[in-house]
Protein backbone atom coordinates (compact mmCIF):
# COMPACT_ATOMS: atom_id res chain seq x y z
CA UNK A 1 0.00 0.00 0.00
CA UNK A 2 2.33 2.67 1.34
CA UNK A 3 6.52 1.71 0.62
CA UNK A 4 8.67 3.78 2.85
CA UNK A 5 11.68 3.45 1.63
CA UNK A 6 15.02 5.00 3.47
CA UNK A 7 14.32 8.41 3.75
CA UNK A 8 15.92 11.09 5.85
CA UNK A 9 14.97 14.29 6.59
CA UNK A 10 17.92 17.08 7.94
CA UNK A 11 17.00 20.29 9.62
CA UNK A 12 20.63 21.77 9.66
CA UNK A 13 22.97 19.62 10.96
CA UNK A 14 19.81 17.63 12.86
CA UNK A 15 18.19 14.76 11.31
CA UNK A 16 14.46 14.97 12.61
CA UNK A 17 14.06 11.33 10.52
CA UNK A 18 17.26 9.18 9.75
CA UNK A 19 16.70 6.45 7.30
CA UNK A 20 13.25 5.25 8.37
CA UNK A 21 12.34 2.27 6.25
CA UNK A 22 8.56 0.82 6.89
CA UNK A 23 5.66 -0.79 5.04
CA UNK A 24 1.65 -0.01 5.47
CA UNK A 25 -0.08 -2.63 4.61
CA UNK A 26 -3.34 -2.39 2.91
CA UNK A 27 -6.24 -3.00 5.92
CA UNK A 28 -4.33 -2.79 8.66
CA UNK A 29 -4.40 -0.12 11.95
CA UNK A 30 -1.08 0.95 12.18
CA UNK A 31 0.16 2.76 15.31
CA UNK A 32 3.17 5.08 15.03
CA UNK A 33 4.61 5.60 18.46
CA UNK A 34 7.23 7.61 19.37
CA UNK A 35 7.92 10.78 22.33
CA UNK A 36 7.27 13.91 21.63
CA UNK A 37 9.96 15.21 19.33
CA UNK A 38 10.63 11.79 17.59
CA UNK A 39 10.28 12.36 13.91
CA UNK A 40 6.41 11.27 13.78
CA UNK A 41 4.72 14.87 12.38
CA UNK A 42 8.15 14.96 10.09
CA UNK A 43 7.18 11.38 8.91
CA UNK A 44 3.46 11.95 8.43
CA UNK A 45 4.09 15.17 6.23
CA UNK A 46 7.01 13.43 4.25
CA UNK A 47 4.89 10.60 3.52
CA UNK A 48 1.69 12.84 2.41
CA UNK A 49 3.71 15.06 0.22
CA UNK A 50 3.72 17.98 2.18
CA UNK A 51 7.36 18.61 2.84
CA UNK A 52 10.15 16.78 0.50
CA UNK A 53 12.49 13.98 2.08
CA UNK A 54 15.90 14.65 2.04
CA UNK A 55 16.62 11.28 0.85
CA UNK A 56 14.73 8.10 0.25
CA UNK A 57 11.56 7.35 -1.56
CA UNK A 58 7.87 7.15 -0.29
CA UNK A 59 5.17 5.52 -3.19
CA UNK A 60 2.06 4.93 -2.30
CA UNK A 61 0.04 2.07 -4.10
CA UNK A 62 3.14 2.27 -6.97
CA UNK A 63 2.83 6.06 -7.23
CA UNK A 64 6.25 8.38 -6.43
CA UNK A 65 5.12 11.44 -3.95
CA UNK A 66 7.67 12.89 -5.95
CA UNK A 67 7.31 11.91 -9.53
CA UNK A 68 3.43 11.32 -9.52
CA UNK A 69 1.84 13.40 -6.82
CA UNK A 70 -1.44 13.93 -8.09
CA UNK A 71 -2.29 10.21 -7.94
CA UNK A 72 0.15 9.34 -4.51
CA UNK A 73 -2.20 12.20 -2.48
CA UNK A 74 -5.40 11.01 -4.42
CA UNK A 75 -5.27 7.89 -2.55
CA UNK A 76 -4.73 9.41 1.02
CA UNK A 77 -7.04 11.51 3.57
CA UNK A 78 -4.42 13.27 5.82
CA UNK A 79 -5.48 14.87 9.10
CA UNK A 80 -2.43 16.88 10.69
CA UNK A 81 -1.46 17.39 14.13
CA UNK A 82 -3.45 20.69 13.84
CA UNK A 83 -6.61 20.57 11.60
CA UNK A 84 -6.36 22.56 8.68
CA UNK A 85 -9.41 24.56 9.02
CA UNK A 86 -10.50 27.50 7.54
CA UNK A 87 -12.40 29.44 10.38
CA UNK A 88 -14.41 31.69 8.71
CA UNK A 89 -16.43 28.92 6.93
CA UNK A 90 -19.55 27.03 8.04
CA UNK A 91 -18.80 23.49 8.17
CA UNK A 92 -20.88 22.78 4.76
CA UNK A 93 -18.97 25.39 3.04
CA UNK A 94 -15.42 24.26 3.90
CA UNK A 95 -16.12 20.45 3.49
CA UNK A 96 -17.58 21.21 -0.03
CA UNK A 97 -14.24 23.21 -0.45
CA UNK A 98 -12.35 20.11 0.56
CA UNK A 99 -14.62 18.42 -2.10
CA UNK A 100 -13.79 20.46 -4.83
CA UNK A 101 -9.57 20.43 -4.24
CA UNK A 102 -10.22 16.77 -4.07
CA UNK A 103 -11.79 16.26 -7.71
CA UNK A 104 -15.26 14.83 -5.95
CA UNK A 105 -17.69 14.31 -8.48
CA UNK A 106 -20.47 17.32 -8.59
CA UNK A 107 -22.64 15.15 -8.49
CA UNK A 108 -21.87 12.68 -5.40
CA UNK A 109 -20.85 15.69 -3.36
CA UNK A 110 -24.66 15.59 -1.25
CA UNK A 111 -24.82 12.07 -1.05
CA UNK A 112 -20.66 12.03 -0.11
CA UNK A 113 -20.81 14.76 2.83
CA UNK A 114 -24.29 12.88 3.99
CA UNK A 115 -22.27 9.91 4.46
CA UNK A 116 -18.84 11.49 6.09
CA UNK A 117 -21.09 14.10 8.66
CA UNK A 118 -23.41 11.11 9.87
CA UNK A 119 -20.03 8.66 10.31
CA UNK A 120 -17.92 11.29 12.14
CA UNK A 121 -21.30 12.52 13.69
CA UNK A 122 -21.01 16.73 12.99
CA UNK A 123 -24.79 16.56 10.89
CA UNK A 124 -26.49 18.48 13.83
CA UNK A 125 -23.18 21.67 13.25
CA UNK A 126 -22.61 21.58 9.40
CA UNK A 127 -24.62 24.95 9.04
CA UNK A 128 -22.61 26.41 11.99
CA UNK A 129 -19.37 28.66 11.82
CA UNK A 130 -16.01 26.52 12.28
CA UNK A 131 -14.52 29.23 14.50
CA UNK A 132 -17.59 28.40 17.27
CA UNK A 133 -17.08 25.11 17.29
CA UNK A 134 -15.59 23.24 20.12
CA UNK A 135 -12.65 21.24 20.01
CA UNK A 136 -13.80 17.51 19.85
CA UNK A 137 -16.39 18.89 16.81
CA UNK A 138 -12.97 20.73 15.01
CA UNK A 139 -11.33 17.65 15.55
CA UNK A 140 -13.88 15.76 14.00
CA UNK A 141 -13.78 17.92 10.94
CA UNK A 142 -10.43 17.74 10.30
CA UNK A 143 -11.45 14.14 10.07
CA UNK A 144 -14.67 14.52 8.21
CA UNK A 145 -11.89 16.47 5.49
CA UNK A 146 -9.14 13.44 5.53
CA UNK A 147 -11.83 11.07 4.37
CA UNK A 148 -13.48 13.00 1.31
CA UNK A 149 -13.08 11.44 -1.91
CA UNK A 150 -12.87 8.13 0.36
CA UNK A 151 -9.08 7.59 0.16
CA UNK A 152 -8.07 4.14 0.59
CA UNK A 153 -5.41 5.70 3.40
CA UNK A 154 -6.31 7.43 6.22
CA UNK A 155 -3.30 9.32 8.18
CA UNK A 156 -4.25 10.70 11.56
CA UNK A 157 -1.60 12.42 13.46
CA UNK A 158 -2.22 12.45 16.65
CA UNK A 159 -6.19 12.87 16.34
CA UNK A 160 -6.60 13.10 20.82
CA UNK A 161 -4.88 15.24 21.75
CA UNK A 162 -6.49 18.32 24.03
CA UNK A 163 -9.22 16.04 23.66
CA UNK A 164 -11.69 15.43 27.35
CA UNK A 165 -11.83 11.89 27.89
CA UNK A 166 -14.91 10.78 27.13
CA UNK A 167 -14.10 12.54 23.03
CA UNK A 168 -11.36 10.73 23.35
CA UNK A 169 -13.19 7.73 24.20
CA UNK A 170 -15.30 8.42 20.83
CA UNK A 171 -12.61 9.35 18.77
CA UNK A 172 -11.04 6.17 19.30
CA UNK A 173 -14.32 4.50 18.20
CA UNK A 174 -14.70 6.35 15.27
CA UNK A 175 -10.95 4.71 14.02
CA UNK A 176 -12.05 1.74 14.53
CA UNK A 177 -14.65 2.01 12.77
CA UNK A 178 -12.77 3.92 9.48
CA UNK A 179 -10.14 0.91 10.33
CA UNK A 180 -13.29 -1.58 8.57
CA UNK A 181 -12.96 -0.50 5.81
CA UNK A 182 -9.53 2.36 5.36
CA UNK A 183 -6.07 1.25 6.00
CA UNK A 184 -5.56 4.15 8.90
CA UNK A 185 -2.19 5.24 10.29
CA UNK A 186 -2.59 6.47 13.53
CA UNK A 187 0.34 8.79 15.11
CA UNK A 188 0.09 8.79 18.79
CA UNK A 189 2.35 9.15 21.77
CA UNK A 190 -0.25 7.84 24.26
CA UNK A 191 1.01 4.09 24.78
CA UNK A 192 -2.46 2.45 25.48
CA UNK A 193 -4.25 4.53 22.53
CA UNK A 194 -2.04 2.23 20.22
CA UNK A 195 -2.53 -0.54 22.09
CA UNK A 196 -5.74 0.26 22.00
CA UNK A 197 -6.49 0.73 18.46
CA UNK A 198 -3.68 -1.08 16.32
CA UNK A 199 -2.60 -4.31 15.41
CA UNK A 200 0.85 -3.09 14.59
CA UNK A 201 3.42 -0.83 15.55
CA UNK A 202 6.19 1.01 14.22
CA UNK A 203 7.98 2.30 16.97
CA UNK A 204 9.87 5.74 15.88
CA UNK A 205 12.97 7.40 18.68
CA UNK A 206 14.45 10.31 18.16
CA UNK A 207 14.38 9.97 14.24
CA UNK A 208 15.09 6.43 13.88
CA UNK A 209 12.65 3.56 13.88
CA UNK A 210 13.48 1.52 16.28
CA UNK A 211 11.33 -1.56 16.12
CA UNK A 212 8.11 -2.68 13.82
CA UNK A 213 5.49 -5.63 14.71
CA UNK A 214 2.48 -6.55 16.32
CA UNK A 215 1.92 -6.27 19.71
CA UNK A 216 1.75 -9.43 20.64
CA UNK A 217 5.44 -10.33 19.08
CA UNK A 218 6.96 -6.66 20.93
CA UNK A 219 5.63 -7.82 24.06
CA UNK A 220 6.71 -11.97 23.82
CA UNK A 221 10.41 -10.94 22.35
CA UNK A 222 11.11 -8.34 24.76
CA UNK A 223 10.99 -10.55 27.72
CA UNK A 224 10.94 -14.42 28.91
CA UNK A 225 9.83 -14.06 31.92
CA UNK A 226 5.83 -13.10 33.31
CA UNK A 227 6.14 -11.10 36.46
CA UNK A 228 3.10 -11.00 38.95
CA UNK A 229 2.56 -9.11 42.43
CA UNK A 230 1.23 -11.18 45.08
CA UNK A 231 -0.04 -9.85 49.09
CA UNK A 232 -0.08 -12.83 51.73
CA UNK A 233 -0.66 -12.57 55.50
CA UNK A 234 2.16 -13.97 56.67
CA UNK A 235 5.42 -13.86 57.96
CA UNK A 236 7.52 -12.01 55.48
CA UNK A 237 10.92 -14.86 55.47
CA UNK A 238 8.84 -17.94 55.31
CA UNK A 239 6.39 -16.78 52.77
CA UNK A 240 9.30 -15.63 50.44
CA UNK A 241 10.69 -19.13 51.27
CA UNK A 242 7.76 -21.12 49.77
CA UNK A 243 7.12 -18.89 46.93
CA UNK A 244 10.86 -19.76 45.71
CA UNK A 245 9.88 -23.20 46.45
CA UNK A 246 7.60 -23.22 43.65
CA UNK A 247 9.33 -24.57 40.45
CA UNK A 248 9.25 -22.17 37.61
CA UNK A 249 9.96 -18.93 40.34
CA UNK A 250 13.36 -17.02 38.99
CA UNK A 251 13.21 -14.28 41.30
CA UNK A 252 11.19 -12.80 44.57
CA UNK A 253 11.40 -9.07 45.94
CA UNK A 254 9.89 -8.08 48.84
CA UNK A 255 8.04 -4.88 47.80
CA UNK A 256 7.47 -3.68 51.51
CA UNK A 257 4.22 -3.27 53.97
CA UNK A 258 0.70 -2.09 51.99
CA UNK A 259 -1.60 -3.23 54.40
CA UNK A 260 -1.59 -4.46 57.94
CA UNK A 261 0.26 -7.81 59.16
CA UNK A 262 0.72 -8.40 55.14
CA UNK A 263 3.79 -8.34 52.69
CA UNK A 264 4.11 -7.46 49.14
CA UNK A 265 6.18 -9.86 47.04
CA UNK A 266 6.72 -8.97 43.27
CA UNK A 267 7.41 -12.69 41.68
CA UNK A 268 9.31 -13.30 38.55
CA UNK A 269 8.88 -16.65 36.70
CA UNK A 270 9.00 -18.25 33.35
CA UNK A 271 6.95 -17.45 30.82
CA UNK A 272 5.88 -21.00 29.85
CA UNK A 273 5.31 -22.22 33.45
CA UNK A 274 1.89 -21.03 35.38
CA UNK A 275 2.91 -20.92 38.72
CA UNK A 276 -0.44 -19.70 40.12
CA UNK A 277 -2.10 -22.43 40.70
CA UNK A 278 0.83 -24.32 42.56
CA UNK A 279 1.79 -21.15 44.45
CA UNK A 280 -1.96 -20.90 45.57
CA UNK A 281 -1.57 -24.08 46.86
CA UNK A 282 1.53 -24.33 48.38
CA UNK A 283 0.24 -21.13 50.62
CA UNK A 284 -2.99 -22.12 51.72
CA UNK A 285 -1.78 -25.28 52.94
CA UNK A 286 0.76 -23.33 55.33
CA UNK A 287 -1.70 -21.22 56.53
CA UNK A 288 -0.94 -17.71 54.82
CA UNK A 289 -3.94 -16.15 53.02
CA UNK A 290 -3.24 -14.54 49.80
CA UNK A 291 -4.75 -11.55 49.53
CA UNK A 292 -4.16 -10.23 46.12
CA UNK A 293 -2.79 -11.73 42.97
CA UNK A 294 -2.07 -9.55 39.91
CA UNK A 295 -0.45 -10.48 36.83
CA UNK A 296 1.98 -7.63 35.63
CA UNK A 297 2.26 -8.12 32.01
CA UNK A 298 4.93 -6.31 30.25
CA UNK A 299 3.50 -3.71 28.65
CA UNK A 300 4.16 -1.26 26.15
CA UNK A 301 5.37 1.06 28.33
CA UNK A 302 8.27 -1.00 29.17
CA UNK A 303 8.39 -1.62 25.50
CA UNK A 304 8.68 1.87 24.58
CA UNK A 305 11.13 2.54 27.41
CA UNK A 306 13.20 -0.27 27.12
CA UNK A 307 13.13 0.50 23.05
CA UNK A 308 14.11 4.54 23.42
CA UNK A 309 16.46 4.15 26.31
CA UNK A 310 18.74 1.52 24.66
CA UNK A 311 18.85 4.18 21.68
CA UNK A 312 19.46 6.67 23.92
CA UNK A 313 22.18 5.22 25.67
CA UNK A 314 23.93 4.28 22.20
CA UNK B 1 -7.74 26.15 -9.10
CA UNK B 2 -11.25 27.37 -9.42
CA UNK B 3 -12.25 25.67 -6.24
CA UNK B 4 -9.48 27.88 -4.85
CA UNK B 5 -10.54 31.10 -6.69
CA UNK B 6 -13.99 30.31 -5.33
CA UNK B 7 -13.54 30.36 -1.76
CA UNK B 8 -10.49 32.78 -1.85
CA UNK B 9 -13.22 35.33 -3.40
CA UNK B 10 -16.11 34.10 -1.32
CA UNK B 11 -13.74 35.07 1.80
CA UNK B 12 -12.79 38.48 0.56
CA UNK B 13 -16.45 38.92 1.70
CA UNK B 14 -16.92 36.79 4.54
CA UNK B 15 -13.86 39.04 6.24
CA UNK B 16 -14.39 42.59 6.13
CA UNK B 17 -11.52 42.90 3.82
CA UNK B 18 -12.99 42.73 0.55
CA UNK B 19 -15.73 45.89 1.98
CA UNK B 20 -12.40 47.26 3.87
CA UNK B 21 -10.70 47.71 0.13
CA UNK B 22 -13.92 48.50 -1.73
CA UNK B 23 -14.86 51.17 0.46
CA UNK B 24 -11.29 52.77 0.71
CA UNK B 25 -11.47 52.13 -3.04
CA UNK B 26 -14.42 53.43 -4.12
CA UNK B 27 -13.83 56.62 -1.73
CA UNK B 28 -11.36 58.19 -3.04
CA UNK B 29 -11.89 57.23 -6.29
CA UNK B 30 -15.56 58.81 -6.02
CA UNK B 31 -13.35 62.11 -4.67
CA UNK B 32 -11.07 62.56 -7.61
CA UNK B 33 -13.89 61.77 -10.14
CA UNK B 34 -15.82 64.88 -8.53
CA UNK B 35 -12.44 67.04 -8.55
CA UNK B 36 -11.06 66.30 -11.90
CA UNK B 37 -13.86 65.65 -13.97
CA UNK B 38 -17.15 67.39 -12.38
CA UNK B 39 -15.28 70.11 -11.24
CA UNK B 40 -13.17 70.47 -14.20
CA UNK B 41 -15.75 69.58 -16.40
CA UNK B 42 -13.62 66.71 -18.18
CA UNK B 43 -14.77 63.92 -19.86
CA UNK B 44 -11.11 62.43 -19.86
CA UNK B 45 -11.19 59.91 -16.93
CA UNK B 46 -6.90 59.25 -17.26
CA UNK B 47 -6.66 62.10 -14.52
CA UNK B 48 -8.63 60.81 -12.39
CA UNK B 49 -7.04 56.54 -12.61
CA UNK B 50 -3.30 57.89 -12.75
CA UNK B 51 -4.36 59.47 -9.14
CA UNK B 52 -5.84 56.34 -8.47
CA UNK B 53 -2.85 54.06 -9.26
CA UNK B 54 -0.86 55.74 -6.56
CA UNK B 55 -4.01 54.56 -4.11
CA UNK B 56 -3.99 51.21 -5.48
CA UNK B 57 -0.27 51.02 -4.69
CA UNK B 58 -0.91 51.88 -1.24
CA UNK B 59 -4.46 49.39 -0.84
CA UNK B 60 -3.11 46.61 -2.73
CA UNK B 61 -1.09 45.25 0.53
CA UNK B 62 -4.94 44.95 2.04
CA UNK B 63 -5.86 42.37 -0.97
CA UNK B 64 -2.88 40.19 -1.21
CA UNK B 65 -1.09 40.36 2.40
CA UNK B 66 -2.76 37.37 3.45
CA UNK B 67 -3.40 35.21 0.40
CA UNK B 68 -0.15 32.82 1.00
CA UNK B 69 0.73 34.18 4.58
CA UNK B 70 -2.05 32.76 6.41
CA UNK B 71 -2.51 29.65 5.23
CA UNK B 72 0.97 28.86 6.23
CA UNK B 73 0.69 30.61 9.43
CA UNK B 74 -2.61 28.62 10.83
CA UNK B 75 -1.06 25.32 8.53
CA UNK B 76 -4.20 25.24 6.74
CA UNK B 77 -1.58 24.80 3.58
CA UNK B 78 -1.33 21.40 4.67
CA UNK B 79 -4.47 20.60 3.17
CA UNK B 80 -3.58 22.25 0.01
CA UNK B 81 -0.81 20.88 -0.43
CA UNK B 82 -1.47 17.61 0.43
CA UNK B 83 -4.58 17.68 -1.90
CA UNK B 84 -4.44 16.33 -5.42
CA UNK B 85 -3.53 20.64 -6.69
CA UNK B 86 -0.69 21.42 -7.88
CA UNK B 87 1.00 24.71 -6.42
CA UNK B 88 0.41 26.43 -9.31
CA UNK B 89 -3.20 25.49 -8.79
CA UNK B 90 -2.73 27.43 -5.50
CA UNK B 91 -1.31 30.53 -6.22
CA UNK B 92 -2.71 31.18 -9.43
CA UNK B 93 -6.43 30.44 -7.76
CA UNK B 94 -5.43 32.71 -4.93
CA UNK B 95 -3.73 35.40 -7.51
CA UNK B 96 -7.04 35.84 -9.71
CA UNK B 97 -9.08 36.26 -6.82
CA UNK B 98 -7.68 39.04 -5.78
CA UNK B 99 -7.84 40.47 -9.34
CA UNK B 100 -11.21 39.42 -9.49
CA UNK B 101 -12.30 41.74 -6.56
CA UNK B 102 -9.81 44.81 -8.30
CA UNK B 103 -12.18 44.06 -11.47
CA UNK B 104 -15.44 43.47 -8.97
CA UNK B 105 -14.29 47.60 -7.70
CA UNK B 106 -13.57 48.76 -10.94
CA UNK B 107 -16.94 47.74 -12.24
CA UNK B 108 -18.63 49.75 -10.16
CA UNK B 109 -16.70 53.09 -11.44
CA UNK B 110 -18.64 52.18 -14.68
CA UNK B 111 -21.26 54.29 -13.24
CA UNK B 112 -18.92 57.37 -13.73
CA UNK B 113 -18.59 56.48 -17.36
CA UNK B 114 -22.51 56.27 -17.38
CA UNK B 115 -22.39 59.66 -15.79
CA UNK B 116 -20.16 61.29 -18.17
CA UNK B 117 -21.79 59.26 -21.51
CA UNK B 118 -24.83 61.48 -20.17
CA UNK B 119 -23.55 64.63 -19.10
CA UNK B 120 -20.46 65.24 -21.38
CA UNK B 121 -23.04 65.22 -24.87
CA UNK B 122 -23.62 68.99 -25.01
CA UNK B 123 -25.61 70.48 -27.62
CA UNK B 124 -23.08 73.12 -28.43
CA UNK B 125 -20.03 71.48 -28.39
CA UNK B 126 -20.88 67.99 -29.00
CA UNK B 127 -19.68 64.23 -27.49
CA UNK B 128 -16.83 64.56 -25.99
CA UNK B 129 -16.79 60.91 -24.98
CA UNK B 130 -14.11 59.15 -26.33
CA UNK B 131 -14.95 55.39 -25.94
CA UNK B 132 -11.21 53.95 -26.91
CA UNK B 133 -9.53 56.44 -24.28
CA UNK B 134 -11.86 55.29 -21.57
CA UNK B 135 -11.27 51.53 -22.51
CA UNK B 136 -7.44 51.65 -22.64
CA UNK B 137 -7.62 53.59 -19.17
CA UNK B 138 -9.89 51.05 -18.01
CA UNK B 139 -7.65 47.80 -19.92
CA UNK B 140 -4.00 49.97 -18.39
CA UNK B 141 -5.33 50.13 -14.87
CA UNK B 142 -6.71 46.68 -14.71
CA UNK B 143 -3.01 45.49 -15.79
CA UNK B 144 -1.13 47.56 -13.58
CA UNK B 145 -3.16 46.32 -10.91
CA UNK B 146 -2.15 42.92 -11.70
CA UNK B 147 1.35 43.60 -11.64
CA UNK B 148 0.83 45.02 -8.40
CA UNK B 149 -0.74 41.83 -7.06
CA UNK B 150 1.45 39.57 -8.28
CA UNK B 151 4.20 41.11 -6.16
CA UNK B 152 2.03 41.07 -3.23
CA UNK B 153 1.61 37.68 -3.76
CA UNK B 154 5.07 36.68 -3.80
CA UNK B 155 5.65 38.66 -0.85
CA UNK B 156 2.75 36.90 0.93
CA UNK B 157 4.56 33.73 -0.15
CA UNK B 158 8.00 34.86 1.36
CA UNK B 159 6.63 35.43 5.20
CA UNK B 160 4.60 33.79 7.62
CA UNK B 161 3.33 37.27 8.81
CA UNK B 162 1.10 39.38 6.99
CA UNK B 163 2.52 42.52 8.72
CA UNK B 164 5.37 41.89 7.13
CA UNK B 165 4.11 41.06 3.82
CA UNK B 166 2.02 44.16 3.48
CA UNK B 167 5.08 46.30 4.37
CA UNK B 168 7.09 43.83 2.05
CA UNK B 169 4.86 44.65 -0.71
CA UNK B 170 4.24 47.87 -0.41
CA UNK B 171 8.16 48.65 -0.30
CA UNK B 172 8.96 46.66 -3.76
CA UNK B 173 6.06 48.18 -5.25
CA UNK B 174 7.10 52.09 -4.30
CA UNK B 175 10.20 51.19 -5.74
CA UNK B 176 9.33 49.92 -8.90
CA UNK B 177 7.54 52.67 -9.44
CA UNK B 178 10.51 55.20 -8.51
CA UNK B 179 12.82 53.44 -10.80
CA UNK B 180 11.31 55.50 -13.68
CA UNK B 181 12.36 58.82 -11.96
CA UNK B 182 15.36 57.07 -10.75
CA UNK B 183 16.44 56.52 -14.19
CA UNK B 184 16.91 59.26 -15.98
CA UNK B 185 19.41 60.66 -12.80
CA UNK B 186 22.10 58.31 -13.14
CA UNK B 187 24.71 57.45 -15.76
CA UNK B 188 25.65 54.68 -15.76
CA UNK B 189 29.10 53.67 -17.51
CA UNK B 190 29.23 52.32 -21.28
CA UNK B 191 29.42 48.62 -20.22
CA UNK B 192 26.70 48.62 -17.46
CA UNK B 193 23.81 50.44 -19.80
CA UNK B 194 22.23 47.42 -20.16
CA UNK B 195 21.38 47.56 -16.35
CA UNK B 196 19.51 50.59 -17.78
CA UNK B 197 17.29 48.57 -19.96
CA UNK B 198 16.76 45.74 -17.42
CA UNK B 199 15.00 48.43 -14.83
CA UNK B 200 13.37 50.15 -17.22
CA UNK B 201 11.73 46.61 -17.86
CA UNK B 202 10.77 46.82 -14.44
CA UNK B 203 9.32 49.65 -14.24
CA UNK B 204 5.58 48.91 -14.80
CA UNK B 205 4.46 52.68 -14.73
CA UNK B 206 6.12 53.48 -18.25
CA UNK B 207 3.41 51.44 -19.73
CA UNK B 208 0.39 52.10 -17.82
CA UNK B 209 1.30 55.89 -19.18
CA UNK B 210 0.96 54.72 -22.83
CA UNK B 211 -2.39 53.24 -22.09
CA UNK B 212 -3.43 56.06 -19.93
CA UNK B 213 -2.85 58.11 -23.29
CA UNK B 214 -4.98 55.87 -24.89
CA UNK B 215 -2.16 54.05 -26.73
CA UNK B 216 -3.44 50.41 -26.55
CA UNK B 217 -0.64 48.10 -27.41
CA UNK B 218 -0.48 43.90 -27.31
CA UNK B 219 2.64 44.55 -26.89
CA UNK B 220 2.03 46.60 -23.57
CA UNK B 221 -0.67 43.36 -23.12
CA UNK B 222 1.68 40.92 -23.55
CA UNK B 223 4.22 42.72 -21.02
CA UNK B 224 2.04 42.87 -17.95
CA UNK B 225 0.80 39.26 -18.47
CA UNK B 226 4.14 37.68 -18.73
CA UNK B 227 5.42 40.21 -15.48
CA UNK B 228 2.80 38.51 -13.69
CA UNK B 229 4.00 35.37 -15.12
CA UNK B 230 7.31 35.61 -13.80
CA UNK B 231 6.17 37.01 -10.55
CA UNK B 232 4.19 34.21 -9.67
CA UNK B 233 6.21 31.84 -11.24
CA UNK B 234 8.90 32.97 -8.45
CA UNK B 235 5.99 32.75 -5.19
CA UNK B 236 5.36 28.92 -6.74
CA UNK B 237 8.91 28.36 -6.42
CA UNK B 238 9.30 30.00 -2.99
CA UNK B 239 6.52 27.61 -1.56
CA UNK B 240 8.06 24.62 -3.34
CA UNK B 241 11.23 25.68 -1.91
CA UNK B 242 10.34 25.76 1.94
CA UNK B 243 9.12 22.06 1.22
CA UNK B 244 12.58 21.12 0.77
CA UNK B 245 14.01 23.26 3.37
CA UNK B 246 16.81 21.75 5.52
CA UNK B 247 16.75 25.22 7.88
Amino acid sequence: MIEIQNISKKYGDKYAVKDATFTIKKGEILGFLGRNGAGKSTTMNIVTGYISATSGKVTVNGHDILEDPREAKRCIGYLPELPPLYMDMTVDEYLRFVCAIKDVKKSYVKTHLDDITELVRITDVRKRLIKNLSKGYKQRVGIAQALIGNPEVVILDEPTVGLDPRQIIEIRKLIKELGEDHTVVLSSHILHEVADVCERVVIINQGSIVAQDTLDNLTKNISETSRFRLRVAGPEREVQKLIRDVPGTRTVDQMGVKEADTFDFLVEADRNTDIRRPLFQSLAKAGYPMLMLRPMDIELEDIFLQLTNERGEE
Amino acid sequence: MLAIWKREVQNYFLTPIGYVFMGIFLLVGGIFFFLYNIMSASADLSTMFSNLSYLFMLAVPILTMKLLSEEKRNKSDQLLLTSPRSIWDIVLGKFLAACTVLLMTMAVTLVYVIVIAVYANDPIYGNSVNVGLIISNYLGFFLLGCGYIAIGTLMSALTENQVSAAVLTLGVNMLLQMIESILPQITLPDGLSFLNVGFSWLSMYTRFYQFAAGILSIANVIYYVSLCGIILFLAVRVIDKRRWSEG
